[in-house]
């Protein structure tokens, strides 16, 4: 059922409508207007003026082997973290929906890592593994592993991806447990009774059944990869070594307020929005379409 | 072909009983039906029988093996749901073939007995529907079908027509007796509608909070219930049950005085005890040893329900009596009621005296 608020007049929606609107067209549309207009210009040698270079940034961009090759580890650096957030999620909703005493601790406690801001997130796992004092890192020389994330390029990688997707871990395990409660027990009983193991329940019954939970936290998980992870590399390996973990988030920051190529920056930041501009769209027509199990 | 034995059945949930030691031999073939009203523990005995709760005393066996620790799916039992428990992503065909392909049957054989089974259950056309492009009698025979091409020792239903309509709900009671007795398969049936009970039953098990009142045929229960709450809960309308007194002559209520089929022998004169009446049983007559003064009528077509207040102490009567019979409001109908259609219970344990 739809219910309808019906206004009389036109003030008061508008009075309504405002704050919301201020705050989208401030942060969003004038920036966002402002990046594309940048991206489309180009800058003297001293930074004085600029003129308009139509696609000339664009072009540049994908010219620039360091541009390709960030798209590339984003590329990995997303389908890993969506990965290592999703299954670790998943897999303690499953064991967190079976307890029944003491659900509640468990639950808060696993929500804690999302209560952390990235930054804070990268501190964190740059602490345990820096190489000269982390206490994980000392674990790993010990261990025999020739622990250096400052000089090699794949550990590094490892790191970021493991900090990025511990801290969406929970955010999964909340949508799945919440999923996994969704589905009728009789459901479960019924394949139990028709003579499925506890595996093949889950594997025919139960996660099929959360297949729009798992793609709608797939989207999620991305778009969060994309763009929210920039404090976890910041924190953790500034892009580096060299810029084998500059995902393209960082890139932007990097050329832009480091490297201060504004227009090139810009016009990153304009491929970056288009790219979660295609996720949102992607995520709408599918929530539109998405099966309603009764 | 297969019997099911339920001895001394219990169980509780955090010490606190809900089923108190129910004990029930099902022949083979035979269709139980366990009556009783919200949360007697109808649907905690079935899911005990299905391995789906742990019993907390007693023994279930199938066959005379005790499966009390065997696994739901090694008991050879299906089970058909109240929601009916379609799997929402799986086609009718996929769901009636699930617990065969789980049980790694052939395909062509897989496919032959789900055929047959919606040819039995007129489900030709719509095995490719998912259950939501299915109607609610639809679901409910795909939900049959899944139970029946297993080919079980036990069929267990927990209220499987509750979701229907009323008029659904008599024609699909109707093809499911038949079912079963085409089948011959053992079951065991949960409802709390005393009518479906009724037209299902081989034998009846009433429950009253988690105690089996009475188990028997649904005539020997209509006619010589075991306890007032069973007189009450079986038969339509409800039995009439009043406060009375055993006299010399019979025993006296509702202002009036029946006499007993077997005079002494129920009691020594004076003793309290509940008197039982059906509306069926009480005719209205020129004069009887009963009056009532009409306060509403139902007129059912065939019947009409006469409701009426006897006495001076608020009790009320219901009889029931030719569709012709058209008292006016307010009008006194003497009522007389043969002696072999008392029922007297004790006041205090409600049993049968
Ligand atoms: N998992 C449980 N934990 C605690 N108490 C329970 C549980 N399941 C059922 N009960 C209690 O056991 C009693 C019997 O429940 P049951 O579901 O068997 O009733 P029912 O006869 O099937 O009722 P209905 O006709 O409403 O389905 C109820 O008092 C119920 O509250
Ligand atoms: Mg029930």
């Amino acid at each position: 059922m739809e219910r309808r608020v019906v206004f009389a007049g036109w003030l008061c929606p508008a009075v309504l409508l405002v704050p919301q609107m201020a705050v989208t067209i401030v942060f969003f549309f004038w920036p966002a207007a402002q990046a594309f207009n940048e991206s489309l210009r180009r800058g003297d040698a001293f930074g004085l003026t600029t003129h308009f270079a139509g696609v000339a940034n664009f072009a540049a961009l994908f010219a620039s082997p360091n541009y390709l090759a960030s798209f590339w580890i984003t590329a990995v650096f997303s389908a890993s973290v969506a990965v290592l957030a999703l299954a670790p999620g998943l897999l303690l909703a499953v064991m967190a929906d079976r307890v029944v005493r003491g659900a509640a601790l468990y639950k808060t406690v696993l929500l804690i890592p999302y209560a952390i801001a990235p930054a804070i997130a990268g501190v964190l796992w740059m602490f345990l593994f820096n190489p000269s004092i982390g206490v994980l890192a000392a674990l790993l020389r010990w261990l025999g592993i020739d622990w250096n994330y400052f000089l090699d390029a794949p550990q590094a990688i490892m790191l970021v991806i493991l900090a990025a997707a511990w801290k969406q871990v929970s955010y999964n395990f909340l949508f799945f447990l919440a999923g996994l409660q969704a589905i009728p027990p009789s459901l479960v009983e019924a394949s139990a009774i028709d003579g499925a193991s506890p595996r093949r329940r889950f594997w025919t019954i139960v996660f099929p059944l959360l297949t729009p939970t798992t793609f709608f936290l797939l989207v999620v998980n991305i778009v969060y990869a994309f763009f929210d992870t920039f404090g976890v590399i910041h924190n953790v390996t500034q892009g580096g070594p060299g810029q084998s973990t500059e995902i393209l988030v960082y890139k932007v920051w990097y050329d832009g307020i480091v490297g201060l190529d504004l227009g090139g920056s810009s016009a990153q930041s304009v491929i970056l929005m288009a790219i979660v501009i295609a996720l949102t769209a992607i995520q709408f027509r599918f929530i539109e379409r998405r099966v309603h199990y009764a | 072909m297969a019997t099911l034995t339920l001895d001394g059945l219990r169980k509780s949930y955090n010490e606190r009983e809900v089923v108190h030691g129910v004990s029930c031999a099902v022949a083979d073939g035979e269709l139980v039906v366990v009556v009783g009203p919200s949360g007697c523990g109808k649907s905690t005995l079935l899911r005990m029988v299905a391995g789906l709760e742990t019993v907390t005393a007693g023994t279930v066996s199938i066959d005379g093996r005790v499966v009390n620790a065997v696994e739901p799916k090694d008991r050879d039992i299906a089970m058909v749901f109240q929601n009916y428990a379609l799997y929402p992503h799986m086609s009718a065909y996929d769901n009636m073939a699930y617990g065969l392909r789980m049980r790694g049957m052939a395909r062509e054989e897989i496919r032959t007995r789900v055929e047959r089974a919606a040819a039995i259950l007129q489900l030709d056309g719509l095995l490719e529907r998912k259950p939501r492009q299915l109607s609610g009698g639809q679901r409910q025979r795909v939900a049959m079908g899944r139970a029946i091409v297993r080919d079980p020792k036990v069929f267990l239903f927990d209220e499987p027509l509750s979701n229907l309509d009323a008029q659904l709900r008599v024609q699909m009671r109707v093809e499911i007796k038949r079912l079963q007795q085409q089948l011959g398969t053992t079951s065991l049936y949960v409802t709390h509608d005393q009518v479906e009970a009724m037209t299902l039953a081989d034998r009846l098990i009433v429950m009253n909070a988690g105690i089996a009142d009475q188990i028997g045929p649904p005539l020997e229960l209509y006619e010589r219930p075991a306890t007032a709450f069973v007189a009450g809960f079986i038969g339509s309308p409800a039995m009439n049950l009043v406060r009375g007194r055993l006299i010399a002559a019979g025993v006296e209520v509702a202002g009036g005085v029946v006499p007993l089929a077997v005079a002494g022998g129920r009691g020594e004169p004076g003793r309290p005890v509940l008197v039982g009446m059906r509306p069926e049983h009480l005719e209205p007559a020129e004069s009887g040893p009963l009056s009532v003064r009409v306060e509403l009528l139902e007129r059912l077509g065939a019947d009409t329900i006469v409701h009426g207040a006897a006495g001076g102490d608020g009790i009320r009567l219901t009889a029931r009596a030719p569709g012709g019979f058209a008292p006016a409001l307010g009008d006194p109908v003497a009522l007389a009621i043969r002696p072999e259609h008392i029922h007297l219970f004790d006041l205090d344990t409600g049993k049968r005296l």
